[in-house]
C-alpha cells in the first residue's frame, strides 16, 4: 500500500466535475433513476472541498427542479420517474449547498412528507409503503431543513424509533432488526434534531460504535464484516452526535481512508485497491471533515451538509 | 405475458422492441437528460431503447398486458429502477393477475439481485396480500438466500416481517442454532436468535428462557471466546438488570475460564469488569488469576480488582485505549 500521503483535493474535484458531465456511460444508465443522490454526494463534496463554484448553480437548480412532481410534492431521482422521499431529502439538501431553498413550495413538500408517517410513527418511502427507519431520518431531515417538524407527530416518530432499539445499544431497520451502523445514523440523526438523545444508551452504543474500528484502521458496519470507507461516515457521525468519538483511533481511520484514493484519476473507493466511485468519495471526504482534515470543510453530523450551510439555515429562521 | 420475447431468455432471438409488431403504435420518450453525446455499445443501445417504450407506455398510463411484460423486460436491464416496479404493480393491481405466479417472478430476480431494495419491497407487497398462507414459503426462500449469504440485511428483515406479520414461528429456534452451528460468528443469527426468544408467541418470553439460553451461550463462548456476538447476547439476557448477573455464578466463571487459557480477551476482561462494577466480590482465584496476568502493572495491584483489570485493558486493546481510560475514570 506505502504512504497514504495527503488528500487529492484537485483529483477529486477533477473526478467529480467530469463524472456530472459523463451523462451517456453505461453506469450513468444504470443509475438514472437516482441522479439526484448522485447530484447530492458529488455537490456536497465539491462544496466540503470549497469547489461548489466549480458547477453552473442555476443549471443544477433548474435540473432538480425538474424532477419535482408538483402534483404530490416529492422529488423524483430523476426527471420523468416517480417521487420518493429519499429523493426530497437529495433535492432539499442540494438546494440548501446552494441557498436555493426559495424555489420550492415549503409546505406541499413538507405535506408530502408528513403525509407518509404512519399510525404507529413510523415512516413510509413513497405511496407503497415501504417502511424502514431510513425513512423516519429522512422525513425528519427534511421537516427539519424546511423548518416544518410540527406537521408530523414527532413524539410517536421518536417512540418507533426507540422500538428498533436493541440488546447493543445499536438500532436495526424495524423493531428486532440487526443493528447496523447505517440503520444508526439515521436513529441517531433523527433523534438528534429532534432533541431526543436521552433515549439513547451513548456508553453501550459508544462502545459499540468503537468496535466497529478493525486491525487496519477501517470502521465496518457490523461485526465480522470488512471495514469500508462508507462507514467512516455512518460510525463516526454516529459517535460525535452521542459525544463519543474520542473513543477510536482516528489518524488510523484517517490513513484507511487515505489510502482509498485514487491519486491520479482522483475519486475513493471502499477498500483499498479497490475501484472508486462517487458515493464513497462522498463519504471519504465526509469521513475526513469530520475529523477535521485540514483543507475540508467542517460537517453537520446530523444533516450531512457543511456546517456552514446548516448554520445558514437555523441562524436566519426568522419565519 | 406470452408475448415476443425478453421472458423467456436464451431460446429466443432478442427482438428490439422498435422492431415488435405489437408496439408499433406506440411512440418511444428518451430520458430528458438534456444533451448526450453518443458513444456506442450494442447492449446500452438496446437498454436505451427499451427504456424509451417503457417511459412511452408509463407515461400514457397503459395497463394491459403488453406494459406488464414490458415492465419485466425493464426489470431484467435494471432491477434497481423503482418507477419500472411501482408500475408493475399499478399494472399487476389493474389486471387481477395471479399473484403466485407474480411471486415466482420475483424470487427469479431476487435471487440474482440479493441486495436490492425494490425486490424485497415488491415481495413484501404481494406477501402481504397473500396472507399467513404465504408465510412458509416465504421462509423458504429467505432460507435460500440465507444459505449463500447468511448476513444479508434485506433476507433478514423480510424474514422478520414475515415472523411477525404472518406467522411460521414453529421452527426459528432451531434455524438459528443451525447457522450458529455453521458459523458461530454470524451475528444476525445471534440477533435473530434474541428476537426468537424474546418475541416467538410459543416460547413463553426472555425471562422464561434465560436459563437455558445462559448455558448456550457459555457453551458457544467456551468454544470461541473471541466472538464479539455471544457476550453481547449475553449482557441482554439480562436487558439493564445489575443485580442477577452478578448473582449468576456462570457468569463470571465463564470470564474466568476463558482468561485462564486467555489473558488478553478483551471480551472476558470487559464482561468483567462490568461485573465488578456491578457489585461483584471476586474470589480468590479471580484475583489471583487477574494479578498473576503479565499485562497486570505491579503497582495496582494493590488497587481495586476492577481498576486493575481496566489498566490491563488499556494495554491489551490501544486501539481504543481511550474508551478505557474513560472506563476507568467511571470506576471512582
Ligand atoms: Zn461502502
Amino acid at each position: 500500500m506505502g504512504e497514504p500521503g495527503e488528500l487529492a483535493a484537485d483529483e477529486h474535484v477533477r473526478y467529480i466535475v467530469t463524472a456530472e458531465k459523463k451523462k451517456d456511460s453505461f453506469e450513468s444508465l444504470v443509475m438514472e433513476h437516482l441522479r439526484l443522490s448522485g447530484a447530492y454526494w458529488g455537490l456536497t463534496t465539491l462544496d466540503l472541498l470549497h469547489k461548489l463554484q466549480a458547477v453552473d448553480a442555476r443549471e443544477v437548480v433548474d435540473w432538480i427542479m425538474s424532477c419535482y412532481h408538483p402534483e404530490s410534492g416529492g422529488f423524483a431521482g430523476n426527471v420523468g420517474h416517480d417521487p420518493h422521499v429519499l429523493y426530497t431529502l437529495s433535492a432539499v439538501q442540494v438546494l440548501c449547498l446552494f441557498d436555493r431553498l426559495d424555489v420550492l413550495d415549503v409546505d406541499k413538500i413538507a405535506d408530502y412528507v408528513a403525509g407518509l408517517q404512519k399510525e404507529d410513527g413510523s415512516f413510509a418511502g413513497d405511496i407503497w409503503g415501504e417502511v424502514d427507519t431510513r425513512f423516519s431520518y429522512i422525513s425528519i431531515c427534511t421537516l427539519s431543513l424546511l423548518h416544518r417538524l410540527h406537521k408530523i407527530n414527532v413524539e410517536k416518530a421518536v417512540e418507533y424509533i426507540v422500538s428498533c432499539k436493541n440488546l447493543d445499544g445499536g438500532f436495526g431497520a424495524m423493531p428486532g432488526g440487526e443493528s447496523h451502523a447505517g440503520q444508526i445514523f439515521c436513529c441517531v440523526g433523527a433523534l438528534a434534531i429532534t432533541g431526543s438523545l436521552h433515549h439513547v444508551d451513548r456508553d453501550l452504543l459508544g462502545w459499540w460504535l468503537c468496535e466497529r474500528q478493525c486491525r487496519d484502521g477501517g470502521l465496518n458496519g457490523r461485526p465480522e464484516k470488512l471495514a469500508d470507507v462508507c462507514y467512516s461516515w455512518w460510525v463516526l457521525s454516529s459517535l460525535i452526535m452521542i459525544d463519543r468519538v474520542h473513543w477510536i483511533d482516528k489518524e488510523k481511520l484517517a490513513k484507511f481512508i487515505l489510502n482509498c484514493q485514487d491519486k491520479e484519476n482522483g475519486g475513493i473507493s471502499d477498500r483499498p485497491d479497490n475501484a472508486v466511485d462517487i458515493y464513497h468519495t462522498y463519504f471519504g471526504v465526509a469521513g475526513l471533515s469530520l475529523m477535521e482534515y485540514p483543507g475540508v470543510k467542517p460537517m453537520d453530523p446530523a444533516y450531512a451538509l457543511p456546517l456552514d450551510v446548516v448554520n445558514r439555515i437555523f441562524l436566519r429562521k426568522q419565519q | 405475458m406470452g408475448s415476443s420475447s425478453g421472458e423467456e431468455e436464451g431460446t429466443n432471438k432478442w427482438v428490439p422492441p422498435s422492431q415488435r409488431p405489437e408496439l408499433a403504435d406506440v411512440v418511444p420518450v428518451g430520458q430528458d437528460d438534456g444533451p448526450c453525446p453518443v458513444v456506442s455499445i450494442s447492449y446500452r443501445d438496446d437498454f436505451r431503447e427499451v427504456m424509451d417504450y417503457f417511459r412511452a407506455l408509463y407515461s400514457a398510463g397503459e395497463r394491459s398486458p403488453r406494459a406488464l411484460h414490458f415492465t419485466a423486460e425493464a426489470i431484467h436491464f435494471n432491477p434497481g429502477n423503482y418507477t419500472v416496479w411501482h408500475f408493475r404493480r399499478l399494472v399487476l393491481e389493474a389486471l387481477d393477475t395471479d399473484l403466485l405466479q407474480e411471486m415466482n417472478f420475483v424470487d427469479q430476480i431476487a435471487e440474482s439481485n440479493p441486495k436490492n431494495y425494490q425486490v424485497w419491497h415488491h415481495k413484501r407487497w404481494l406477501a402481504e396480500k397473500l396472507g399467513p398462507d404465504a408465510a412458509n414459503s416465504e421462509h423458504e426462500f429467505t432460507r435460500k438466500m440465507l444459505a449463500i449469504d447468511a448476513k444479508n440485511y434485506h433476507a433478514w428483515s423480510h424474514r422478520q416481517w414475515v415472523l411477525q406479520a404472518l406467522g411460521g414461528w414453529e421452527s426459528e429456534l432451531q434455524y438459528c442454532n443451525q447457522l450458529l452451528e455453521e458459523d458461530v460468528f454470524n451475528n444476525s443469527a445471534w440477533n435473530q436468535r434474541y428476537l426468537v426468544i424474546t418475541s416467538s408467541p410459543l416460547l413463553g418470553g426472555l425471562v422464561a428462557m434465560r436459563d437455558s439460553e445462559v448455558d448456550y451461550t457459555v457453551e458457544a463462548i467456551m468454544a470461541n471466546p473471541r466472538n464479539e456476538s455471544p457476550w453481547r447476547y449475553l449482557k441482554g439476557l439480562y436487558k439493564g438488570d445489575n443485580y442477577l448477573p452478578v448473582a449468576d455464578r456462570r457468569i463470571s466463571d465463564v470470564c474466568l475460564k476463558v482468561l485462564k487459557d486467555d489473558s488478553t480477551c478483551i471480551f472476558a476482561l470487559s464482561l468483567l469488569v462490568d461485573l465488578l462494577r456491578m457489585g461483584l466480590q471476586p474470589s480468590d482465584e479471580l484475583k489471583g488469576t487477574i494479578e498473576s496476568m503479565e499485562n497486570c502493572d505491579p503497582e495496582t495491584s494493590h488497587v481495586d480488582l476492577a481498576t486493575a483489570v481496566c489498566s490491563i485493558l488499556q494495554k491489551c486493546d490501544p486501539l481504543r485505549i481511550s474508551y478505557w481510560s474513560w472506563y476507568r475514570t467511571t470506576l471512582s
